[in-house]
């Protein structure tokens, strides 16, 4: 490990101060001229790899040799670290958070005490972070992030929601990662926790028995999002009449939290009878045209359009290269939105190297990055990974609206968001102040940290401050 | 204290000598010049996200088809147990809103009713940035920034005119003009020298040297202003409290904004709506109180991305809509009756069918307050808003002088 990190150093320390490559992040410089090392034409350093693509480098993982290939092969095969919380022998699915929830309403809590459902959350939030910290396959965690950011649940939707959304994690959006977009769509708009969320499951269709009896009537809220946010924007032209069709056509999934089997289930008697037509497209009564529905958006034009927007926005740039947009449309278009295709194309857009440390980490990536910088172990640091996001503003699976975190640093970076990094950055040095600052700048950013950095870090009164030091560089916030 | 940190010369360029003097030293922040009358106008806008639901929080009661329409959702008679706070006849203010009926009746508070943007596409986001952007499409920076455009720069080390409390700044105060930010401290702070090295190794930096200086310096005024304030927590009240208490320091900032969310309330909307507004309604309260004297020079916008359905939805609800209620507040509003051209409740007064008809764009009051209250100029005004000439400003929002 050590000997491949200083191999590199030695390719790239080709020009005399480090400072030149963080330099190149300013876009008149073309980085091609620095004549660092280059693999296929393109300029890939591991620490680059490891930082735009994965959550930071950690003291006891190897850099990538082969960048590429490193990447890759974390798309290949199912699922390999699925979170879960302590306390349970396997990972609870939907039915057993519920009968957390159930359980805690016929309990009577002492003063203080907390709420089950509270702690159940936190055990799931901790193990997801622990998972994160620790991986050794940080692009697919990245990815499982950006998905989930896509099709945001919420913990604030209440508790019936909160229970869910493990659960919605490891059933809905992991297995899916490499797999195809329109299953996505499939598993997260019939899962019970986006169910709850978006309210999908106290909709009633106002001709179903249920709604001529009872005078029930629609909630619209995840026929809209569907179309807004999940699928094909409002880019794509549709009507307050096909939100209300949409609607229609999904009325009757909800979810059953008392009676077993415990989780979503399909009750015809709220299913508005009839055909729908969304979009231009007709579709028959009944649950099948759910499945039809959301594989019609799944493949819509502007669907592709939205997904490789966002996608090159979350892994490339603030502003999307249009170019590089095109170039991720065509893949989804021509793998028929082949989620691992895509994830392999990514990284072979030239922008994506080019320039290195174009994106501000989002918060919670910083955070978890610079615990793995220090070696920190997952299960121990969870909370505190969680807790930093709280600080920074950007809580885990507790977005405040429907549209999630936003991915332009612009939406979220002013001068109080900064100042709370730079407050975080000594909160989180003090617990690592043991270390040695400058091994650790060496593991986290190589020779991508400019000279002054170094020299901060080298003058620093005390082990705390220098670590503060690496953390608030402008390097070390980028990725 | 025997060691005194090396502030090197970029810390020096930035006025922050100050952090060095004791250890226990705050920024430093020069007293301004004293200025004029119309500098000590104070501006607050606050955004609701989510859509408030404006036939519940002001409610056209006396409409003949109010409680047919609104079924369960309809409240109260005024006079009855919990009922709505009349104003004037017709409309009633939900009964969380006591303070706010407290400012009608001081004539210090005007709803304006069946109001909207020029947005009618029902995505809250969308809405939002549209809302915030002053434009029919999204820009990247907001109107009250470009509004603030025009206000006379201000000296090195005072604190900037406009001020965003919370820990986001909103679109609506983004832009070319610096504005500060205020936000409840949170545990833990470097010393002021480990500050100012953090701020050499950011300042050339062309997306964090800006937010860096502006969050020092923020940090260094919010520090004398507040002094001897309780620590806030964060929630609306206090970031309202806190405000209030910036707002009304003599050198202090001039125009805020902040935000409160949780309107979204598309199931149990009585109930979700109750403490939301319970919030809003102390979160006023409480920056009337902290602005003292300074209230009667004080305007404040609450304003929504749009209204909802006029009906309820099959969950006791209510859907994304169009028209909808906003609220001007304060000791220099000309207030005590309702605004409104009101547009009627029959299916054939809706918006297609199934919200509150727009009669009023909201451009026009915000207008209207950048010209009366802000003394701006037309120029600034039609820069605030493009592609907004023909809504004229509204007139007679603010107490003559």
């Amino acid at each position: 490990m050590a000997g491949s990190r200083t191999a590199w150093r030695r390719k790239l320390l080709c020009r005399p101060a480090d400072s030149a490559c963080y330099l190149r992040l300013l876009p008149k410089t073309p980085f091609h001229e620095s004549g660092c090392a280059r693999l296929a034409g393109m300029e890939m350093n591991p620490w680059q790899a490891v930082i735009r693509f994965g959550l930071g480098s950690r003291p006891d993982q190897a850099l990538p040799a082969d960048p590429l290939a490193w990447l890759d092969a974390q798309l290949q095969g199912p699922d390999p670290a699925p979170p879960v919380p302590a306390g349970w022998p396997a990972a609870p699915a939907v039915p057993d958070g519920y009968r957390v929830l159930n359980r805690s309403e016929r309990v009577t809590r002492r003063p203080g005490q907390r709420h089950p459902v509270d702690l159940h959350f936190e055990a799931e939030v901790i193990a997801a972070q622990a998972v994160r910290i620790d991986t050794g396959v940080p692009y697919r965690e990245r990815l499982v992030e950006f998905w989930a950011n896509h099709f945001t649940v919420a913990r604030r939707a209440g508790y019936g929601a909160a229970v869910a959304i493990g659960p919605f994690l490891r059933e809905a959006i992991r297995p899916h990662v490499n797999g195809r977009f329109a299953d996505m769509l499939q598993a997260v708009a019939t899962h019970p926790a986006m169910l709850s969320y978006l309210d999908q499951s106290s909709s009633v269709g106002p001709g179903s028995r249920l709604g001529r009896r009872s005078g029930k009537g629609l909630n619209e809220n995840l026929a809209r999002e569907i179309l807004e946010l999940h699928t094909v924007s409002p880019a794509a032209g549709y009507t307050q009449a096909d939100v209300t069709e949409f609607a229609r056509l999904l009325t009757g999934w909800g979810n059953e939290r008392w009676k077993e089997p415990l989780g979503v289930v399909f009750r015809s008697e709220r299913h508005e009878p009839g055909a729908k037509t969304v979009m231009g497209r007709r579709f028959e009564e009944g649950p099948q045209a759910t499945a039809e529905a959301l594989r019609f958006l799944a493949g819509h034009p502007a669907t592709g359009h939205r997904l490789a927007t966002k996608l090159v926005r979350h892994f490339v740039a603030d502003d999307p290269p249009p170019g590089a947009v095109a170039r991720i449309e065509g893949v989804l278009r021509d793998s028929g939105g082949d989620l691992q295709a895509v994830a392999a194309a990514l990284p072979r857009l030239p922008q994506a190297w080019d320039p290195p440390l174009g994106k501000l980490r989002s918060p919670l990536d910083y955070a978890t990055a610079a615990l793995r910088a220090c070696g920190a172990q997952g299960i121990a640091l969870g909370m505190f990974a969680w807790a930093s996001a709280v600080r920074m503003n950007q809580s885990v699976w507790d977005a405040r609206q429907p549209n999630g975190w936003p991915d332009q640093a612009a939406s979220w970076l002013g001068p109080e968001p900064m100042m709370q990094r730079l407050d975080w950055c000594y909160d989180v040095a003090g617990r690592f102040a043991r270390l040695e600052p400058m091994a650790v700048l060496d593991t986290a950013l190589g020779p991508l940290a400019r000279e002054e950095t170094r020299q901060a870090i080298r003058r620093a009164g005390s082990p705390r401050d220098a670590l503060a030091l690496l953390f608030a560089s402008p390097e070390f916030q980028r990725r | 204290m025997s060691h005194l940190p090396e502030i090197g010369r970029r810390g020096l360029l930035l006025g922050l000598t100050a952090l060095a003097a004791t250890r226990y030293a705050r920024l430093a922040v020069a007293a301004p010049p004293v200025a004029g009358e119309a500098a000590d106008r104070r501006l607050v806008v606050v955004i609701q996200r989510g859509a408030m639901d404006g036939l519940a929080a002001l409610a056209p009661y006396g409409d003949a088809r109010y409680r047919a329409l609104r079924g369960p959702l309809a409240l109260p008679e005024p006079g009855q147990d919990d009922g709505l706070l009349d104003c004037g006849g017709f409309f009633g203010l939900a009964p969380q809103l006591r303070n706010f009926h407290r400012f009608f009746a001081e004539g210090s508070l005007l709803p304006v009713h069946a109001i909207a943007g020029p947005y009618r596409n029902r995505s809250h986001f969308e809405a939002q940035d549209m809302l915030e952007s002053g434009a029919p499409e999204r820009l990247s920076s907001g109107w009250l920034n470009r509004a603030l455009e025009a206000t006379p720069p201000v000296p090195r080390g005072q604190p900037e005119r406009g001020l965003a409390v919370g820990y986001d700044l909103p679109l609506l105060l983004r832009g070319a003009r610096r504005v500060g930010m205020w936000a409840p401290p949170r545990p833990v702070r470097p010393p002021p020298e480990l500050y100012a090295r953090m701020a050499e190794l950011l300042h050339a930096d062309p997306l964090l040297g800006d937010a860096v200086r502006d969050g020092l310096r923020g940090r260094g005024f919010a520090a004398d202003a507040l002094m001897g304030e309780p620590p806030a927590q964060g929630g609306f009240v206090s970031l309202a409290a806190s405000a209030g208490t910036l707002l009304a320091a003599p050198n202090g900032p001039r125009v805020a904004a902040l935000e409160i969310g949780g309107w979204d309330t598309h199931a149990n909307q009585n109930y979700a709506l109750s403490r939301v507004l319970k919030q809003l309604d102390d979160g006023m309260a409480a920056l009337c109180g902290q602005l003292g004297p300074a209230w009667a020079q004080t305007a404040i916008l609450i304003m929504t991305e749009f209204g909802r359905t006029a009906r309820a939805n099959g969950t006791q609800g209510t859907d994304h809509g169009t028209g909808g209620v906003a609220f001007l507040m304060g000791g220099a509003v000309q207030g005590g009756t309702v605004l409104a051209d009101w547009p009627g409740l029959s299916d054939g007064q809706l918006f297609e069918k199934r919200d509150l008809a727009p009669t009023r764009d909201l451009r026009a009051i915000a207008k209207g307050l950048l010209r009366d209250h802000l003394g701006l100029p037309q120029a600034t005004i039609a820069a605030a808003f493009p592609g907004a000439d023909g809504v004229a400003a509204e007139n007679g929002l603010i107490r003559p002088a």
